[in-house]
């Protein structure tokens, strides 16, 4: 057991899904040729100046409101001033005071089922940076392409509610799960469209003085961020116990070697001189706008978690599988309608279809089943047509040719057998064929009817009804 | 009169008419920089083949019969803080020796469409910083009525250029009274609009709260020619105001009677010469005689307005300077061993000592512990000098003041004394700080040199302004006086 608590915040940046960069007509699109999105307003050339993209601005709101944050009524666009290759200007133009959203916050649930409530600082909108290219050498190359991408920073509060690897994964995974379902972000962190830089420190269990932090970055999935926060708070831990001291500092993460490597000491708080930036006009929000957002935010997961418990009877730790995405959400509902069970339903969705989805590496909305031809096996397998067995292998052959069920059954004659005498037939030809095992059952053994019924089944290719099979065993042994 | 010598709209009158070409006007400007360039010194770069290429579509358009804008075949100076695409722009600083704008700013290319003639890129001081353009980090320029003076600055090149037949009309921008205090200084109009009318795209920016581009011209009838020209709306600068813009020309009704003028007794206060003090009085006593109403006024905060400007120009240019990094335009150090090296040793040897000094002040400005005390402080201040304008505009339609304190300085004299070269735009700066529109046309002369009259009026008073400014230039002959050179 530890003798530390860690203390975590999160700071994660989110390109936003617009067509256009925030202050040009350039395409906001991944990779390319360096340099050819580009125009005098995103490559800083002198004279150009910026104009706001109102949808940039729109997806922010949207996303301050859907983590329960306050909106400021009237916000500041803010210049940070920093020289670097990257950022054209000298200065990136971004919020400081005033950002559009404020104390909010996100729920998240943790592996035990516990709930957590993570406290929002500030979602403020920015511009990205371009990208420099170390070309080998003394040399450097700069692509501006990704320069002038609207950029959404979302930080949590301090003092810091997460305290392990585990609640800061949950935290991203419950960010991220809500951006996509805002249509915010597509949340891709291999792409570094969503990227997260955890801060933390140790402190003494009992202290209520923060330890020093550091800081990492290039954490590019889910699990790296785990890794990555587990392996810091170890080295720290390692360095306190050896009664060393922790610098502040920026770290990197190498994903193949699983440990995080020093970038730079930041002891020194840089000096940004943020001021109003004169080139934008301010922001301002009517109540009515921001209720206007408000009302056209979608279903958010939480909301959708306790309604398909409610609604469709599912256990609440399907529904959260069910609502970990929308379109699983949306698939689930398109299928789950009148005249079928919904709990069968989900189940296939989290249990069968979930196992072929991920091992064809696919997303659900690629993939060759309908909601409605999902529907259609589930009805015919709860109508005794065909047996819960060969509806698997049905789905699969469904997943493969995208051929309905029924087609399927009907080309492959795969229909329940409901004809008694040709059950009985086989019956009666295992219960000869294992002397030994009715000797058992008759001994009072019940455990190895089953293994007789398996018998039967296999004898009929899977397509005789169980309890008819069961039936007929019983009668004949007894 | 030779063609160079005359206005914008006789010159318009006369092509229209086809009593002369557009080639013809065109060449007798170009000859007059042929002859006077090399003592006056107006223009970094002359586009001699382009103007009579300009001229010629112009020529043709009108021979074909269609309708052109007063501004087509009239030949204009550019300050060179105008982007001009594939026109080497240079804010006379060697940081930007070789750029070549890929684009025009918004003002160029509604000039071009209007078929104007772009004779070349006038000199200023560097990035406008400073009153003389001796900041040029490439050569002075001098005064038209003599020159062993500065013309003013920074668009002093622009200026110089109208007042020696050397362009018809110029455009240069004004932050802290660039346009109005050479226009003074070389005898010439010089109309700074009201912030946000005129779009900044393309203007090469300086402090971005402050700077407006407007016209230099002869007389007043050519700036609401130029003024309508260029105003208006563009979706480039979210800082430029949707309003329609009117036909200035209609304000100039030459009748004054019953416009309130306030003169704000601070604005003639200690360092004002007397002989400037007393022709700005004899301007107001001539309007009066035309039937309007003077009466003084304060404005309290308008002695703050210097050193205000002082810290938030800077504060804003420290910021906008910053780009200028050996990246990706203009000067790069060949000295660089690293990406921080390379920004040092290109700005070091890019910017002038007047930049250098500026970009210091505002990055003090803005330091973290220095912020609240300078630059929030400032803004409040700006704050004040704009309230004290609009109390000022509840009971006045315009206020009339000095230009600047003195007439035109002998090249040097002030170079060494920085105070004293400020001081020359403390009466041109509150109109900046508040946004409001300022011309300055010319009202007598002292020693030989022109002696300017300021006229303010409320945000998007130009029409009040022009028509004040018409009324008294057509009452007097100041305007139609040209420097021999």
């Amino acid at each position: 057991m530890s003798n530390y608590e860690t203390v975590i915040g999160m700071e994660c940046h989110a390109e936003l899904l617009t067509e256009s960069k925030m202050f040009c007509a350039c395409a906001n699109e991944f990779g390319g040729a360096p340099n050819t999105r580009t125009c005098p307003v995103c490559l800083g050339l002198p004279g150009s100046l910026p104009v706001m993209n109102k949808l940039a601005v729109e997806l922010v709101l949207r996303t301050a409101l859907a983590l329960n944050c306050q909106v400021s009524r009237d916000c500041l666009f803010a210049r940070k001033n920093y020289f670097y290759p990257d950022i054209p200007k000298g200065y990136q133009i971004s919020q400081y005071d005033d950002p559009i959203g404020h104390s909010g916050y996100l729920d998240i649930t943790l592996e035990d089922g516990s709930s957590k409530r993570v406290h929002i600082r500030r979602v403020h909108l920015e511009e990205d940076t371009g990208k420099l290219i170390h070309a080998g050498g003394n040399e450097s190359e700069v692509d501006y392409n990704r320069s002038g991408v609207p950029l959404m920073e979302i930080v949590t509060e301090f003092p810091p509610d997460l305290h392990s690897a585990e609640e800061a994964r949950a935290y991203l995974e419950k960010l991220r799960t809500i951006l996509v379902y805002l249509n915010v972000s597509d949340g891709k962190m291999e792409e570094g469209h969503l990227r997260a830089e955890p801060n933390l420190s140790i402190r003494p269990v009992g202290s209520d003085k923060f330890g020093v932090k550091t800081e990492i970055k290039n954490l590019n999935s889910f699990k790296s961020v785990f890794k990555g926060v587990q392996y810091e708070v170890e080295r720290q831990s390692a360095l306190l116990d050896e009664g060393g001291v922790i610098r502040q500092e920026t770290l990197g993460w190498n994903d193949l070697r699983g440990e995080t490597y020093h970038m730079r000491f930041k002891e020194e708080e840089q000096e940004y001189r943020y001021f109003p930036e004169p080139d934008l006009v301010p922001l301002h929000f009517e109540d009515a706008d921001i209720e206007a957002a408000r009302a056209a935010l979608p279903e958010l997961p939480d909301a959708k978690r306790e309604r398909f418990v409610t609604q469709y009877g599912v256990r609440p730790y399907d529904a959260a599988v069910l609502t970990s995405s929308r379109p699983t959400a949306d698939y689930y509902e398109a299928a789950a309608t009148d005249g079928v069970d919904p709990k069968a339903i989900a189940n296939y969705v989290t249990g069968e279809l979930a196992r072929l989805i991920n091992a064809s590496n696919q997303e659900i909305s690629q993939i060759k089943i309908t909601p409605a031809a999902l529907r259609d096996l589930i009805v015919l397998r709860d109508s005794g047509k065909i047996t819960n067995g060969v509806a698997k292998t049905v789905l699969e052959k469904m997943f493969e040719t995208g051929q309905s069920a029924q087609e399927i059954v009907e080309a492959e004659g795969l229909a329940a057998v409901d004809d008694e005498g040709a059950i009985a037939a086989e019956v009666d030809k295992v219960i000869a064929a294992n002397p030994d095992v009715v000797a058992k059952i008759l001994a009072g053994n019940d455990k190895s009817m089953a293994f007789l019924t398996g018998q039967v089944m296999r004898a009929t290719k899977g397509k005789a009804r169980p309890d008819v099979v069961n039936r007929l065993l019983a009668e004949r042994i007894k | 009169m030779e063609l160079f010598e005359l206005t914008a709209h006789e010159l318009s009158e006369k092509i229209q008419s086809k009593e002369i070409s557009a080639r013809e006007v065109t060449q007798s400007v170009l000859d007059r920089v042929e002859s006077v360039e090399p003592r006056v010194m107006s223009y970094v770069t002359v586009t001699r083949d382009q103007a009579l290429a300009q001229a010629d579509v112009v020529d043709a358009k009108i021979a074909a019969g269609e309708t052109v804008s007063p501004a087509a075949g009239i030949p204009l100076a550019l300050k060179d803080n105008l982007c001009t695409i594939g026109v080497e722009t240079t804010c006379s600083s060697k940081i930007l020796r070789g750029f070549h704008p890929p684009y025009d700013a918004t003002v160029v290319e509604k000039l071009k469409s209007a078929g104007s003639v772009f004779v070349g890129k006038a000199n200023l001081d560097e990035f406008a910083m400073g009153s003389s353009t001796e900041n040029s980090a490439l050569f002075p320029t001098h005064n038209p009525w003599n020159l062993d003076y500065v013309p003013g600055g920074s668009s002093g090149g622009s200026t110089a250029s109208v007042a020696a037949g050397e362009a018809v009309w110029s455009l240069g921008s004004d932050t802290g009274g660039s346009i109005r205090q050479p226009a003074a200084y070389c005898g010439v109009v010089g109309l700074k609009p009201t912030y946000g009318r005129v779009s900044r795209y393309g203007l090469i920016a300086f402090a971005s709260s402050l700077d407006q581009i407007g016209p230099i011209t002869k007389d007043v009838r050519d700036a609401a020619l130029l003024l309508g020209a260029i105003s208006g709306h563009d979706p480039m600068d979210s800082t430029s105001i949707v309003r329609d813009v009117p036909d200035y020309t209609k304000a100039l009704t030459g009748d004054v009677k019953g416009l309130r003028i306030g003169v704000p007794k601070e604005y003639f206060a200690q360092g004002v010469e007397g002989v400037i003090a007393d022709a700005v009085r004899a301007a107001v006593d001539k309007l009066v005689s035309l039937g309007a109403i003077a009466e003084e006024v304060s404005l309290p905060h308008s002695e703050y307005a210097l050193p205000t400007y002082y810290i938030l120009a800077p504060a804003e240019a420290s910021s906008n300077l910053a780009r200028y990094d050996g990246v990706r335009f203009g000067h790069r150090t060949a000295r660089a061993t690293s990406h921080i090296d390379l920004f040092e040793k290109t700005r070091e040897e890019g910017f002038g000592p007047e930049v250098k000094q500026r970009i210091m002040l505002g990055t003090y400005a803005l330091s973290a512990g220095y912020y609240d005390a300078f630059y929030l402080k400032a803004q409040q201040v700006r704050t004040l000098i704009k309230q004290d304008f609009d109390k000022v505009f509840e009971k006045y339609d315009v206020i009339l003041s000095p230009t600047a304190p003195t007439v035109a300085f002998p090249i040097g004299q002030k170079t060494g004394d920085p105070l004293a070269m400020k001081l020359s735009d403390v009466l041109t700066i509150p109109a900046n700080m508040a946004g409001i529109p300022a011309i300055s046309l010319p009202c007598g002369f002292a020693d030989g040199l022109p002696i300017g009259l300021q006229i303010m009026a409320p945000a998007f008073g130009e029409e009040v302004l022009l028509r004040a400014a018409h009324a008294y230039e057509q009452a007097t002959d100041w305007h139609t006086r040209r420097a021999s050179l």
